[in-house]
């Protein structure tokens, strides 16, 4: 497709669209959003500029990393975020917590392996969709 | 390297081979130190827990059968090692070969020490499975892998059957361990199950041991190297189907069904296979169908009773795995020396072999029956015990003396010929010796069958003695072995056998001709084996020709109507009609977004423009985001807007290559298209209905509600429940997210010429 009205704006909209996933990626936990929303999200943002650009433009804002290899390291980081739990003795995939700074009423700054499974699902996401959605536009 | 000169090739194989003939030793020389305990009357048994929830544990057992199995296994497996280090020396492969010997080895002690249904069911199947391999060693050629193959169905098909009678066994005896199901007498004779578990492991039983019909598969997998051949298919793993029998025969045996069963398949592959032995020209082939005939035999004494025929079980076991060994192995010698195992070209070959031809008389001597070998006694015994047959004298005495004469003659074909006549013609390479490792073993062995023939006492009280006890159920029935037993009717049927046998040796020659011209008439079970398997590669084509004619639309079609036929098919027959919900309360943008989705709908349906279609669909998809924002669920709604976007832009994508909708000279399937989709949403939306008709149950919506903050420190249910309470499920469908991806992307790499330059000259039949 060649039109320079897109291709302008997608610049921008698909840095923005990628931010606003790692936004709903990361307040997922208490408000709408979450890795699966987030990969979704991100997605649409390279599958845009693959659309307006190119796929081999699209692939080099990847730095040129097959998207199968972000699906498969997700799933990786969902299975050691999983495992995490072994070091505390709990079950697998049993959330561990940890929270900064935690006072009586406060619960300060919560880290926990939830989120790094929430991660692993963006990637998985994020990193499916792209796989297909590139070869088929390389393909057809 | 010329692997045909002899002298070149290594005396060694390398450190594996050497370090597997120790393992076999040591193990054996463990085994042997369970001999006092055993021979004093006591039995040891070993177990772990492995799956505790369905019974099923790693428990070894230790009598008089397992133990003679074990010293059977571990004893021949390090002569065999030893040989095998040599014969196979230079070989390409030669680690991972000892790897897969090894492997069945350990396989094999499993099978015949497990005391565990389920554990002996799982090392059955690994001798299948390395005995595949070993055939399969010598995969070049096409004769191998289709031995292989036919192997593994045959016995692998049978598996199948044992697995599902031990199963029933368990099921009807409440437990898995093998002891405590013996210990129960008749639990399972008197079971209404019987007759199904006798045939199922019988079934297993039969293919394992290659019992007629399923007789064909075991000549076959002489395609293995000989130490293989003289291993698995000869000494050890064939008589897996014999063991499970004897194991089993204290609870099944003893019935009209087990009597006759067991007496007519062997009876059969008795006779049968010790005819077609006299056929063969190839040596090894020969010694094949005498192991048939061998299988036979066991398996006809076991369906038998009393204390002779027992004795003679395991008695006959304990010889046949030695001589046998011993004569695959100076097989292999001979065709190590000569490069030839056709027993018309072999002759005179005592003068430069004259080791082979010591051990092959000693074991041939044996095998023909004659004092003062074990061979000699074991038949004695068997015709004591044929004599006494719960089922019909004649014809269990009748076989064994017929395969018993036929023994003789081969034995002297097998041994006798090749080495005493005078040379024929010449032979592919001038005969020599073979080396001090690859005498070892049939020497050895062939020496046994001689000291117990002479000092029958050394397996007496040991093995022999025990075994019995313990496949009868008491004391007092083992009977002794002794060269001679008086003037009785045995002796006199031992001697019509060297007669009948001496008369077969002498006639063979045109016996074999008249066999081979018969050969054409008579059914031949493995041809039968290569049509069976075209027919069913027939029927799979036919089928996938039928079910997957690889047009979309049909697919499509048969799906939904078999949705339909489910679905309204169990809402008639249930008789669930629900009334309409109340509309009353039903806010008016609501009707607004449903005359949307119907609008959407329709035009999808009748538009003729793909790209229309494709929006129009992608109306429908917006609407029912909408749908869930009204209804308050927002992370369901954003997904459900991602993923309609992604789905417009890959279908467009994919849609701007394809042709029209209105293909030419495609019938107009349009009106039976409408019905179905009438139907398909008429049974979803009375289903839909009648779910609102059932009060909800909103005890697990509370659960989360409170759970969520307390436990999982998250507001967002929706959230929570994935990446915390059922994390596990979310991680299982990543990973079929990243399968499918990876698929779908191999796809659509594999079908199209990659040809960067010219992406747009893709076939146009391709993209339909």
């Amino acid at each position: 497709m060649n039109s320079i009205i897109l291709r302008a704006g997608t610049r921008y909209l698909a840095g923005v669209l990628l931010l606003f996933s790692i936004y709903m990626l990361i307040r997922g936990h208490n408000e709408p959003g979450g890795g699966f929303i987030g990969g979704l999200i991100g997605s649409t943002g390279f599958v845009l500029y693959a659309i307006a650009c190119s796929v081999g433009e699209a692939r080099a804002a990847l730095r040129n990393v097959p998207p199968q290899n972000i699906a498969m390291a997700g799933l990786g980081i969902a299975l050691l975020a999983g495992l995490g739990a072994a070091l505390a003795g709990d079950a697998l995939f049993t959330g561990q917590w940890y929270f900064i700074n935690e006072t009586e009423d406060d619960k300060g700054i919560p880290l926990s392996t939830v989120l790094i499974f929430d991660i692993g699902v963006y990637l998985v996401v994020f990193g499916s969709i792209l796989s297909l959605v590139f070869a088929m536009e390389e393909e057809i | 390297m010329s692997a045909d000169v002899v002298g070149d090739k290594p005396l060694s194989g390398g450190a594996s081979g050497v370090l597997c003939a120790l393992i076999s030793a040591a193990l054996f020389a463990f085994f042997a130190s369970f001999l006092p305990q055993i021979t004093a009357g006591e039995t040891v048994r070993l177990a772990w827990d492995w799956v505790p929830s369905l019974g099923i544990a790693l428990s070894f057992l230790i009598d008089g059968l397992s133990l003679t199995f074990a010293l059977l296994i571990s004893g021949i497996g390090a002569l065999v090692f030893l040989y095998a280090n040599t014969y196979l020396a230079g070989y390409l492969h030669f680690d991972r070969f000892m790897m897969f010997l090894m492997s069945f080895m350990l396989a094999m002690l499993g099978l015949v020490l497990a005391d565990n249904l389920i554990a002996l069911f799982v090392f059955w199947e690994l001798t299948t499975i390395t005995s595949y391999l070993l055939i399969g060693f010598g995969h070049e050629t096409k004769n191998g892998r289709r031995s292989a193959l036919q192997a593994l169905f045959v016995t692998g098909a049978g598996a199948l059957a044992l697995l599902a009678g031990l199963i029933l066994i368990g099921t009807v005896a409440g437990s898995f361990e093998i002891s405590e199901i013996l210990a129960q007498g008749d639990v399972l004779r008197d079971s209404p199950l019987y007759i199904p578990i006798l045939i199922l492991v019988l079934a297993g039983a039969f293919t394992k041991s290659a019992q007629f019909p399923f007789h064909f598969w075991l000549p076959n997998a002489m395609a293995a190297p000989t130490p293989v051949s003289a291993f698995l298919h000869s000494a050890t793993m064939v008589k897996a189907g014999v063991y499970l029998m004897a194991r089993l025969y204290p609870g099944l045996s003893g019935t009209e069904a087990w009597i006759w069963t067991l007496t007519i398949a062997g009876d059969f592959t008795t006779v049968f296979a010790s005819i077609l032995a006299l056929k063969q020209t190839d040596l090894k082939q020969t010694l094949a169908y005498t192991t048939l005939m061998a299988l036979g035999t066991l398996t006809l004494i076991l369906g038998q009773a009393g204390g002779y025929a027992m004795t003679a079980f395991v008695t006959f076991l304990i010889t046949h795995s030695l001589y046998k060994a011993s004569l695959f192995l100076m097989i292999g010698c001979v065709d190590y020396g000569t490069g030839t195992r056709e027993a018309n070209i072999l002759g005179g070959l005592a003068k430069a072999m004259p080791i082979t031809a010591l051990a092959a008389g000693l074991a041939a001597l044996s095998m023909a029956g004659l004092p003062p070998f074990v061979g000699f006694i074991a038949k004695e015994l068997a015709y004591a015990g044929s004599l006494e047959v719960p089922s019909n004298v004649y014809l269990v005495a009748g076989a064994a003396l017929a395969a018993n004469a036929l023994m003789f003659a081969v034995a002297g074909i097998v041994a006798f010929k090749p080495f005493w006549r005078p040379a024929q013609m010449e032979t592919p390479r001038s005969p020599k010796e073979a080396r001090w490792p690859m005498l070892a073993g049939p020497v050895i062995l062939a020496v046994l069958g001689l000291i117990f023939g002479l000092a029958p006492g050394l397996i007496q009280e040991s093995l022999i003695n025990p075994t019995v006890n313990g496949l009868m159920g008491s004391a007092s029935d083992p009977r002794e072995l002794k060269l001679w037993a008086g003037f009785n009717v045995p002796l006199y049927l031992s001697l019509a056998t060297f007669g009948l046998g001496f008369v077969l040796y002498v006639v063979h020659p045109r016996l074999r001709g008249a066999l081979t011209a018969s050969d054409a008439i008579l059914p031949n079970f493995d041809r039968g084996w290569d049509r069976f398997l075209e027919g069913l590669k027939g029927l799979a084509a036919w089928q996938t020709r039928v079910i997957q004619p690889g047009v979309l639309r049909h697919y499509i079609f048969a799906t939904f109507v078999v949705v339909l036929a489910a679905i309204g098919g169990s809402l008639i027959l249930k008789e669930v009609f629900p009334g309409l919900p109340d509309f009353s309360t039903f806010a008016w943008q609501n009707f607004a977004l449903i005359a949307l989705m119907v609008a959407g709908s329709i035009l999808t349906a009748a538009t003729r423009s793909s790209i229309t279609a494709m929006v129009a669909l992608g109306v429908v998809g917006i609407g029912v985001a909408i749908l869930f924002i009204v209804f308050s669920a927002p992370d369901v709604a954003i997904t459900q807007l991602m993923v309609e976007t992604l789905v417009v832009v890959l279908v467009a994508v994919a849609l701007l290559r394809l042709p029209s909708l209105r293909l030419q000279g495609v019938p107009n399937w349009r009106p039976l298209d409408a019905l179905l989709a009438v139907g398909v949403g008429t049974s979803v939306t009375v289903v839909l209905l009648a779910v609102l008709d059932t009060p909800l149950d909103l005890s697990l919506t509370s659960f989360y509600e409170t759970a969520s903050w307390t436990e999982a420190f998250g507001r967002n249910i929706v959230n929570v429940i994935l990446v915390d309470f059922r994390a596990l499920d979310t991680f299982g469908e990543i990973a079929v997210v990243v399968i499918a991806a990876l698929s779908a992307y191999a796809l659509l790499r594999t079908t199209n010429d990659p040809d960067p330059d010219h992406p747009g000259e893709t076939p146009e039949g391709d993209a339909r």
